[in-house]
């Protein structure tokens, strides 16, 4: 793979990140971080729905009336989206309950747009998708350290797992119900950030 | 081709919606077997879980076979009425109907020593739709019961669910610390009148018959489940009172 292309699935990792640096698809990533197991289909139907709406999107870009571009890429978001929470109910019936109407948000999350407007309209169908699949993987890996953190602190199991063992809530130890709620996962994700200018120098603004 | 002219825009977007309306019938169609087994599935689960039975996705239907041992279509009067599937039935369209015209579904359960009814409930919550299943046990009779003796008047469990209340306030209703207390509870009175159980505020008495705890601060869902069980139930009265099965 050319290194540029390589550079797009690798930049929305780190310098670009979806959810740290440009700080889009933050309220889903507060909603569904409970636990690692709707997390990761979350970030999975992201991933799925930005790569090949970017596709789309990309292989249509010179054919798509200017006017009517933003009522075309909801078009096909939302198609996508359907589409994804169809198979969902199908085969991954107690998830998709789970994930409720955030699955039916994925049509409104700000990095689809996002991506569409500024990448896929002015990039071919092939760097489009990197570009696509690379956001979706951003934003995943940030909802996957978000809700292994909560998981493991507010109910002590991953992906449904007891990890934290009997003795020590024998011997005392509560898990943190604070976790469980909506608040911690935006003081987590400020943590994450945090973390990530210290070590990224050139992210943080003048 | 001018990419901006209106005949090319109004064009555009017709293909556009045709595509995509085909796709979309195209994945609902192909789907619809798998989602519409799992919703059976579901309901199974919760049928078998009203009676105190955990059955998972993989043993659900052997669990089922095993101990729902009948299951019927009854009217308000008591009466049965064939030819109606009680697990097709869509409670949501028969509770629009007067009384009298309902078709209730009955599920029979049959433990090691003794025969639960199941009964679907529907109502609404704050935000949505709830709904949920209650088993009744029947009572053995003594010989210093009188006449009055109803054989249906215990729940013996009861399970909710709900499709969109608040989490932490009034989603707390599929939760076990809240339906746990429902067990046991009585829906007649002494002189064999029809009541339903309360969802009461600031605790109900431990000894009460048919008072069980609400959520604090899901008021409104919590009187969802009194109202629900009310209507529901009421309709299943005469059978309740005169099934000597």
């Amino acid at each position: 793979m050319a290194s540029k292309n390589l550079k797009l699935l690798i930049n929305p990792l780190n310098n670009e990140n979806p959810i740290t640096v440009q700080v889009l698809g933050i309220c889903s990533a507060l909603a569904v971080t409970v636990q690692v197991k709707p997390a990761l289909i979350m970030a999975l139907s992201v991933t799925v729905v930005t790569g090949f709406s970017n596709l789309i999107i990309a292989s249509l870009r010179n054919t798509i009336p200017p006017r009517i571009r933003i009522i075309v890429q909801l078009v096909v978001i939302a198609a996508l989206v359907i589409i994804v929470d169809q198979l969902l109910k199908a085969y991954v019936y107690d998830v998709s309950k789970k994930l409720s109407v955030f699955v039916g948000l994925i049509i409104t999350n700000c990095i689809l747009m996002g991506r569409l407007e500024a990448f896929a309209m002015a990039n071919k169908p092939w760097e489009s998708f990197l570009d696509g699949i690379g956001n979706g993987f951003g934003y995943g890996m940030i909802l996957v350290v978000v809700s292994v953190l909560r998981e493991l602190f507010g109910s002590g199991s991953l992906l449904g797992f007891q990890l934290i063992p009997q003795s020590f809530y024998e011997a005392g130890y509560k898990d943190n119900g604070m976790m469980i709620l909506p608040p911690m996962a935006l003081i987590t994700v400020g943590i994450i950030i945090w973390i990530q200018r210290t070590k990224n120098r050139k992210l943080i603004e003048k | 081709m001018n990419v901006q002219s209106n005949s090319y825009t109004f064009v555009y977007s017709s293909i556009i919606v045709v595509v995509v309306a085909t796709l979309l019938a195209l994945a609902a169609t192909a789907l619809k077997p798998a989602q519409d087994r799992n919703v059976e599935i579901e309901k199974k689960q919760n049928i078998l879980s009203s009676a105190r039975i955990t059955a998972s996705r993989e043993n659900v239907q052997k669990l089922y076979d095993q101990y729902i041992t009948d299951s019927y279509t009854i009217n308000s009067k008591g009466e049965k009425i064939e030819g109606i599937d009680p697990f097709e039935i869509n409670l949501r369209e028969e509770l629009k109907k007067p009384q009298d015209q309902r078709n209730l579904p009955v599920f029979e359960c049959t433990l090691d020593d003794s025969l639960l009814l199941v009964i679907p409930v529907y109502g609404k919550g704050l935000w949505g739709p709830i709904w949920g299943y209650v088993s009744l046990v029947r009572d053995k009779k003594t010989p210093s019961d009188s006449a009055s003796f109803i054989p249906y008047k215990k729940i013996y469990g009861a399970i909710f669910d709900h499709k969109g209340e608040t989490p932490g306030l009034g989603a707390e209703i599929n939760q076990a610390f809240f339906q746990i207390p429902f067990r046991n509870k009585v829906i007649f009175d002494g002189s064999g009148r029809f009541h339903s159980i309360k969802v009461v505020k600031g605790g109900a008495g431990l000894s009460s018959l048919n008072e069980v705890d609400g959520i604090s601060g899901g008021t409104i869902t919590s009187k969802g489940v009194q109202a629900m069980l009310d209507t529901c139930l009421v309709s299943y009265q005469t059978y309740f009172k005169s099934s000597n099965k």
